[in-house]
């Protein structure tokens, strides 16, 4: 018995638009639920769901463990160090581990691509991809879709460009799946350093300057550049970077109509994005994160509607 | 081939939802303000048909409001891939109000018990009262309707089918019984 | 004396430019004879050969052995059976073991243990520089008197093109190639794939083909400048084909090998992150690896060469960026040659041999490759025509990685034989 999404949400890039359109559906009516005075709802009342964070990351697993308390499901935050061989334990021994402990779902976050479908092979639990190595992030890439349909009223046909470092970004290419599948037109626009090869093989233009992507674009996604791509040479200073990529508010003054500008977070302000920009009026930044809460309580409802039942794993499969 | 009795139809269904809508202000007049809580989705049609019934009758405006019980389902668990959740919507202030539940059939009783959990999460309404188109019998829990629109027999197989403009195409109850054979 | 005939088989030997239904004729370990009217000698086992091609056993100039220090994945002896089991009679172990083979007592230690193995010859390659850091020159002279026949860094690419140069010239002196592992590193490093649209897809970091290429042409322009011997192992990209086939047209001392897997595989392989699609020089694009055919046809790639990299299964179980690189090869390469070069018709069944005998032997002075008289009878019979079905669990390796785990493969090796005496039968 599986649901609509199948067993694990390991990434957009295979899901149809039907499934991502059901996940942005079913995640109306969770906004309201974190509106009420008692932000609960029993739906996943008795699942146990264990957040597994092999990379440090407060706010996605805060929200991610919001998401799962207003469904009323019992959590456990995992915290591990780095990869299999520095930590000691393999990955396939800590999947081993969680299934024999009978959890429900496991959320993870590692710092390898391809990580979330290795878990997600090996163990009879839900997986949900809370972003693996430069892979995906499908969950951060369905709340900004979310936000840009609340605000602009759709995702066909919006132009949407994602600034920065696309390279390294799983949030990139997770958004670039989701806004294609939902026929939207995607652009990338940063230094050709930090864009993947053949990246237009994936459906997107490339921009080779900001000032054309504003002049294009209903929205932007911003993304956050790391110091550490500065000292491995990527880019020969993060001043430079913001005079010529950041999205400030001299460059949006151009720009032909209104633009929506998101930004995944945590921001580096005055190197990506400016802070006028990031707190200004066109910013859905912080509706991004109340999307994100939302967005999460919909995927871990939808893909619950089908998980095992381990009291009956020894009886018939039905 | 199953067999489809027609119950109720338009006109008849009509002059049902006016008794309700007498009986319900019968009961609440006089007691302090009134919520009409209509459960998707077709106890929310029914909800804004009677709403102007009642409104008429007590001259005064109607607090609204719409009530999804999918997350509070006791079978969730069991059922397998998600239903689609409509929207709820309450109107704030619960506390001290006499909530009208409107429902199109009432049967095990779980929808209502859901009902309950859901509403007890929003505010501590003064009194809850419910009211139903059909009752066809079959409670799993003790429940019961305050304002009953039509009371019929069924067996577990039979199936009441409510029928209403906006989404159906027409206002109708009808009765579908699997025949034997 | 021991007399063995072998009746009616199909003999190629591409060094006699032989390919006939003859029998042939095997006396105390060396090859005899070979024509239709060898008749019935006194003594001699008859082996009946029909329907069987007999050709020089096939010989792979690029084996990983794992012993000393990784016995856990394969050692000299488990590795010289899955040779022998895949129809090879003579293979070079690549000196990147722990520790690793830069002295003649290392090399004499290697030597030992494949003699003590009496099943595929092994041949021990030394090491370029002392601890493979790249810095300074091993003992070449010491290391070929103890039975090296190459040297190499393998594993590790030569940076420095003084030491390079240093190497080639040295290596003159013994008249023997220096095979060189060719990745620009700091382009390379933290890639676990190709580049190209496939990388981008799954999120992982590649290996441009540039970075093999520059090596290859650093290495062809050090060879024209010192005259030394050159060999290019695992060649993989259409760039680098190119480079070597210039060289060759201006008759430079430049040989080059290819693995099974650079003809067979592309980089779609690595699709689910499947951990045996993971080596290095990675599966490229379809373009490189028809380039990699065309050029196995034309000679411009000399030789077939496994690279078999054997490595524990729980080491493979895991994400795709911490998997060690390799796929071990012996068991398997015939046979994918015989489907993706032969059947195909891209290659001639006797130059396929020339590739996996004749010129390993030639360009590496190892014996065999030829089924000359006087040479050593070191033979391979098989069925092309036959097929197996792949079951790791059931190889001579110790180890079990390999992606053509359940396929079905052409070509059935019945026998392999080292100077007349049996090292592997088929069991039906």
């Amino acid at each position: 018995m599986t649901s609509i999404l199948g067993k694990d949400l390991v990434g957009l890039e295979h899901l149809t638009r039907e499934q991502i359109t059901a996940i942005l559906d079913t995640a109306e009516p969770f906004k309201e639920v974190s509106e009420r005075a008692i932000k609960k709802v029993p739906a996943l009342r008795g699942k146990t769901i264990v957040n597994l964070f092999f990379e440090a990351s407060t706010r996605t697993r805060i929200s991610f463990e919001f998401a799962e308390k207003r469904l009323s499901a019992d959590t456990v935050n995992v915290q591990s160090a780095g990869s299999s061989v520095s930590k000691g334990e393999t990955l396939v021994d800590t999947a081993r581990n969680l299934e024999a402990m009978r959890i429900d779902m496991v959320v993870i976050r590692h710092g390898s691509s391809g990580a979330a479908q290795f878990l997600g092979d090996r163990i009879r639990s839900n997986v949900i991809n809370a972003g693996d190595g430069k892979h995906e992030h499908p969950t951060q890439a369905l709340l900004d879709l979310l936000t840009l349909r609340d605000r602009l009223g759709r995702i066909e046909g919006l132009k949407v460009c994602i600034v920065g470092d696309v390279l390294h970004s799983r949030v990139a290419r997770s958004n670039i799946w989701g806004l294609t599948r939902l026929g939207a037109e995607v652009a990338v626009c940063g230094p050709p350093t930090l864009l993947p090869s053949h990246v237009e093989e994936l459906g997107v233009r490339v921009f080779r300057r900001v000032e054309e992507a504003i002049e294009w674009a209903d929205a932007l996604n911003v993304l956050r550049l790391q110091l550490e791509r500065m000292q491995a040479g990527f880019i020969p200073s993060l001043r430079e970077y913001n005079r010529v990529f950041g999205v400030t508010t001299e460059k949006l003054a151009r720009a032909p109509k209104e633009l929506l500008i998101l930004h995944p977070g945590p921001m580096n302000r005055g190197v990506e994005i400016d802070s006028d920009v990031a707190d200004g009026e066109h910013s859905v930044i912080l509706p991004q994160v109340t999307n994100g809460v939302a967005v999460r309580m919909a995927v871990l409802y939808l893909l619950a509607g089908g998980a095992p039942d381990w009291a009956a794993a020894g009886g018939d499969a039905q | 081939m199953p067999i489809i009795s027609r119950l109720l139809d338009a006109p008849a269904l009509g002059r049902v939802l006016t008794r309700m809508a007498s009986e319900i202000v019968e009961r609440t007049a006089g007691h302090g303000p009134v919520v009409l809580v209509g459960i998707q989705r077709r106890g929310v049609q029914l909800a804004d048909r009677l709403a102007p019934l009642i409104e008429a009758a007590l001259g005064e405006p109607l607090r609204r409001g719409v009530l999804d019980i999918t997350l509070y389902r006791d079978d969730l668990q069991a059922i397998g891939p998600r239903p689609v959740v409509q929207e709820t919507r309450l109107p704030p202030a619960l506390d001290g109000t006499t909530v009208v539940i409107v429902d199109d059939v009432l049967f095990t009783g779980r929808t209502i018990r859901a009902a309950l959990d859901e509403i007890a999460d929003f505010g501590r309404p003064r009194r809850v009262l419910l009211a139903v188109l059909v009752d066809r019998g079959g409670r799993e829990l003790p429940i019961a309707a305050d304002v009953t629109g039509l009371t019929v027999a069924t067996t577990p197989g039979d199936h009441v089918k409510v029928l209403v403009g906006d989404l159906d195409g027409e206002d109708a109850v009808d009765l579908v019984r699997r025949s034997e054979g | 004396m021991s007399l063995q005939l072998f009746r009616g088989g199909r003999v190629i030997d591409p060094s006699q430019r032989l390919d006939d239904v003859t029998d042939l004729l095997v006396r105390d370990g060396r090859i005899a004879d070979t024509g239709r009217d060898l008749g019935n000698p006194d003594g001699a086992t008859i082996v009946d050969a029909t329907g069987l091609v007999i050709a020089p056993g096939l010989i792979d100039v690029h084996v990983h052995l794992r012993e000393p220090g990784q016995e856990d994945r394969e050692t000299i002896a488990t590795g010289a059976a899955s040779a022998a089991a895949g129809g090879f009679t003579g293979i070079c172990a690549m000196p990147n073991t722990d520790p690793v083979i830069d002295n003649q007592a290392a090399v004499g230690f290697v030597k030992a243990r494949g003699v003590a193995a009496a099943l595929a010859r092994v041949y021990p390659i030394g090491c370029i520089s002392l601890g493979q850091r790249g810095e300074q020159l091993a003992e070449f002279g010491e290391m070929v008197a103890a039975g090296a026949v190459a040297v190499s860094d393998d594993g590790h690419p030569v940076m420095s093109s003084q030491l390079m140069r240093t190497a080639l010239e040295y290596a003159k002196v013994f008249g023997i190639p220096v095979a060189d592992h060719c990745e620009d590193t700091p382009l390379a490093h933290g890639g676990a794939m190709h580049e190209g649209i496939v990388s981008t897809r799954l999120g992982l970091k590649g290996i441009p083909a540039a970075a093999e290429e520059i090596h290859v042409a650093r290495d062809c322009i050090l060879a024209e400048l010192t005259g030394g011997h050159i060999h290019l192992c695992h060649m993989s990209t259409r760039g680098s084909v190119e480079l070597i086939r210039r060289a060759k047209e201006k008759g430079l001392s430049v040989t080059a090998e290819a693995a099974p897997h650079h003809f067979t595989l592309t980089h779609e392989r690595c699709e689910g992150y499947d951990t045996n699609a993971k080596m290095n020089p990675p599966l490229r694009e379809a373009e490189d690896r028809d380039a990699i055919r065309a050029a196995l046809a034309d000679g411009t790639i000399d030789c077939i060469a496994t690279d078999h990299a054997p490595h524990h299964y729980d080491a493979k179980e895991r994400e795709f960026d911490d998997a060690p690189n390799g796929i071990i090869g012996l068991e398997t390469a015939l046979s994918l040659a015989l489907r993706e070069l032969v059947a195909p018709g891209l290659l001639s069944l006797s130059t396929l041999i020339d590739r996996m005998s004749c010129a390993p032997a030639r360009l590496w002075h190892l014996d065999g490759g030829s089924l000359r008289r006087g040479g050593v009878a070191d033979l391979v019979l098989f069925d092309p025509a036959g097929s197996w079905t792949v079951d790791p669990a059931r190889l001579r390796s110790r180890s079990r990685n390999t992606p053509w785990g359940g396929e079905v493969l052409p070509g059935v090796v019945h026998a392999t034989m080292v100077g007349g005496r049996t090292v592997h039968q088929r069991t039906p």
